[in-house]
């Protein structure tokens, strides 16, 4: 049983918890993941690590609620117990001198986004970033990323706060300007990544996006992870969760991540019934 | 026993199994077979004509001495038949229900010449289970600890006999599976109907009670690897991390949705339960056509669960013909009285979906069967012209898998193939890394519980014999 240690909520529906699991903090690089459990008839599910601490022996892990297991985690108070954690798994991104990192974070995808950006900027890059959400109070992080970057640009789609715009108009714009980016990593709701790849493509600048979509044991044995990169079935829980943008056929992505949205109806209304109503937006479990 | 007295004993008529009726059983995941009564197994015991060369023993992968323990049954003593079984084979209730014995102890049984073998796998699921059943697991009085520690890679079949072996010999022994719950392919490969998974708990239960350890969601090659293992105290490391990723084969339409491989929808039905959604939450899709493809024992196990989700048509697809299936004749007959369509010398060359990237219909293609090719199978060869479509919206791929990556690369010193096995000396389970064993799926690609557990007891032997005497 992993011990939940501290819940903050970030925006309505989001928050982070801290868990206590001393050796995936130890371990955890940017980009990994771990998969949970809630309880016995739980499912396993994937959720980026954004932050860990040795001193604690925590791991941070942001989650929206969109589905029956999100839900559950986020009805959870500090002091409660997760049945299952298990992780550090995948690979971690690829984080080396490239000069200027351009770090996108769109939604709740800000959250893995900022242990990467911290991992860049450490390795001795220039780090700007641009985090982007709906409105205003979806903006997440801000501090976080603003501490991690060495510039930072805010978006939103309705422009109630910073930039009135999408993250590829930020994007866009710097290459316009001519600024020499080395690499691109960007993270958020599928059609957001694939967004940023089209940015990119025609430039060759390399560009990582960190895909989410259905594991089931999450370290090599099942196959349900399997993506299309560059032509060939790779499996996002060990050859990924990154992958070059430019590679990956986001459209197949999309389709298998609804995969099973008719069950995920039952399932919410089986705890509709059982705890009373709730008011969901649809996605996945990183909110992508 | 006198020329005359065996003669009279081969004459016995073998005694039947009852089961399940094939139509009540589809509809519920429980065991198939009923298992033999007291009286029954007596009677079926007195068939064995207790050879003085056994050759049954030879036949068996761990070499259980099949004579003694049918003895033992044939004089009531099932609890004392039990407790044999167990100085050899850690886990006869599994073995007794999914080994492949008409391949191994009952091929070779003398009495099989002229007559049917002894049902010897019959006997051990019985004496197994009468002593679970009847709560005499005894727990055995072991050593003084030898002051060494044991590191186990993965809860599976190879995994589990090795911890009983290491543990009965006074070893201090940590399993380190990577699920939420130990037993590796008896748990999430298995099929409930084909191994009830209270028996895994038993048998889980019982090493525990021995002492064994077990650490729950700990990813070798990645919450820990094997070189901190021995950073960590341990002094030698058994890898049994199982079957890595499915095969896939490269057909167009390979990514629907509805197209799965065998090891996801049986890790979805078994360990996750989703036949029991939604109040598991694991979901799976039901579909109203089924295919599988292939036909091996994976095959047949996903095929016959998929039977019991209610489906309209399950079908086993298959390039070669019903001679060359490689799965059991048991699970094949099974499968047949279940009504399982057999679609033989067919292949499908292309999966179609809807606009949803949901799948639809398969495309197959006959075949015939040309000249043998290397593993002496003929050869399966497209019937030019042949195409035909298939409505389907739940496709299994069932076509072997490749290695799991985790340990090798966190392991370079560690020598494995080319299709990434770890390599070993097949007497002593040793690998290229000094304290290292390994055995079972991650060693031999696919193979079966009594072979991974065989290896197991090999690599427990000789690790024994290096932890006594440190020379590797």
């Amino acid at each position: 049983m992993y011990e939940i240690t501290e819940k903050i909520e970030l925006s309505h529906s989001v928050y982070i918890f801290k868990v206590k699991a001393e050796k995936i903090a130890k371990k955890r690089k940017a980009g990994q993941f771990i998969i949970f459990r809630m309880n016995e008839q739980g499912e396993r599910i994937p959720l980026t690590i954004m932050d860990s601490s040795n001193e604690d022996g925590t791991i941070s892990v942001l989650v929206q609620e969109v589905g029956k297991s999100t839900g559950l985690l986020c009805g959870m108070e500090v002091g409660d117990h997760i049945a299952d954690v298990v992780g550090p798994l995948g690979q971690p991104t690829h984080i080396e001198k490239f000069g200027t990192v351009v770090c996108v974070g769109g939604g709740i995808g800000t959250a893995p986004v900022l242990p990467i950006a911290k991992s860049m900027k450490e390795a001795g890059n220039k780090v700007i970033s641009i985090i982007g959400a709906r409105t205003k109070e979806l903006v997440i992080l801000e501090k976080e990323m603003e501490e991690a970057s060495t510039e930072l640009h805010v978006t939103t789609d309705d422009g109630t706060y910073g930039h009135h715009g999408f993250v590829t108009t930020i994007l866009q714009k710097l290459i316009d300007d001519g600024v020499e980016i080395g690499c691109v990593v960007g993270i958020g709701p599928v059609p957001m990544m694939r967004a940023v790849a089209e940015v990119t493509r025609p430039y060759k600048i390399f560009t990582q996006v960190s895909l989410n979509p259905i594991m089931v044991d999450g370290t090599g044995m099942c196959g349900a992870c399997r993506v299309t990169i560059g032509g060939e079935n790779r499996f996002v829980c060990v050859d990924g969760p990154e992958f070059d943008g430019h590679e990956v056929d986001f459209a197949e992505l999309t389709l298998r991540n609804r995969s099973y949205l008719k069950e995920e109806k039952i399932a919410m209304e089986e705890l509709t019934y059982h705890e009373g109503p709730r008011c969901y937006e649809k996605g996945d479990s990183d909110g992508r | 026993m006198d020329a005359k007295e065996t003669k009279e004993r081969m004459k016995l008529p073998r005694q039947p199994m009852g089961e399940q009726p094939a139509k009540e059983r589809v509809k519920n995941f429980y065991e198939v077979p009923l298992g033999y009564t007291p009286e029954q197994a007596m009677a079926e015991a007195k068939r064995c004509i207790q050879c003085k060369k056994p050759l049954c023993v030879g036949g068996c992968p761990v070499g259980i001495d099949i004579p003694w323990f049918i003895k033992l049954i044939e004089e009531g003593k099932f609890v004392e038949a039990a407790r044999k079984l167990k100085e050899t084979n850690g886990l006869p209730a599994v073995c007794g229900r999914v080994c492949p014995q008409e391949d191994q102890c009952e091929k070779v049984c003398i009495v099989g010449k002229k007559y049917e073998p002894v049902s010897i796998g019959r006997l051990e699921k019985f004496a197994a289970d009468f002593e679970r059943e009847h709560g005499e697991v005894m727990i055995p009085n072991l050593p003084k600890w030898t002051g060494k520690k044991v590191a186990i890679v993965g809860g599976g079949p190879a995994g589990l006999a090795v911890a009983g072996d290491m543990v009965k010999l006074g070893h201090k022994v940590t399993i380190f599976e990577a699920l939420h719950v130990a037993g590796g392919v008896l748990v999430y490969g298995i099929p409930e109907f084909r191994l009830p998974k209270k028996i895994v708990e038993a048998e889980l239960d019982y090493l525990v009670k021995l002492g064994v350890e077990i650490e729950l969601n700990a990813v070798i090659g990645k919450t820990d690897t094997v070189d901190e293992l021995f950073e960590q105290g341990f002094d030698a490391v058994f890898v049994g991390s199982g079957a890595g990723l499915p095969n896939f084969m490269g057909i167009p339409g390979e990514n629907l949705v509805g197209v799965y491989s065998a090891n996801e929808y049986l890790t979805r039905v078994n360990l996750m339960k989703a036949y029991q959604f939604p109040e598991y939450d694991t979901p799976v899709i039901r579909g109203r056509h089924v295919a599988v493809i292939g036909a091996g024992n994976t095959a047949m196990d996903a095929a016959r669960t998929a039977l019991r989700l209610c489906p309209e048509e399950v079908s086993i697809i298959y390039r070669r013909s019903r001679e060359e299936m490689p799965a059991r004749l048991e699970e094949i007959h099974h499968g047949e009285e279940e009504g399982i369509n057999f679609r033989l010398l067919t292949f499908p060359k292309r999966f179609i979906g809807d606009h949803e990237g949901r799948l639809i219909a398969a495309e197959c293609v006959k075949m015939e069967l040309g000249e043998p090719d290397d593993s002496g199978r003929r050869r399966p060869v497209e019937v030019e012209g042949s195409e035909f479509t298939i409505d389907l919206d739940v496709a299994i791929i069932s076509i072997g898998n490749g290695a799991n990556p985790l340990i090798q690369q966190s392991t370079p010193d560690m020598n494995t193939n080319k299709w990434g096995n770890i390599t070993v000396d097949t007497e002593t389970g040793r690998t290229s890394k000094k304290g290292v064993f390994s055995g079972g799926d991650i060693v031999r690609g696919g193979a079966t519980v009594i072979l991974a557990m065989g290896d197991g007891r090999r690599a427990a032997a000789s690790m024994h014999e290096y932890l006594s005497t440190g020379e590797w």
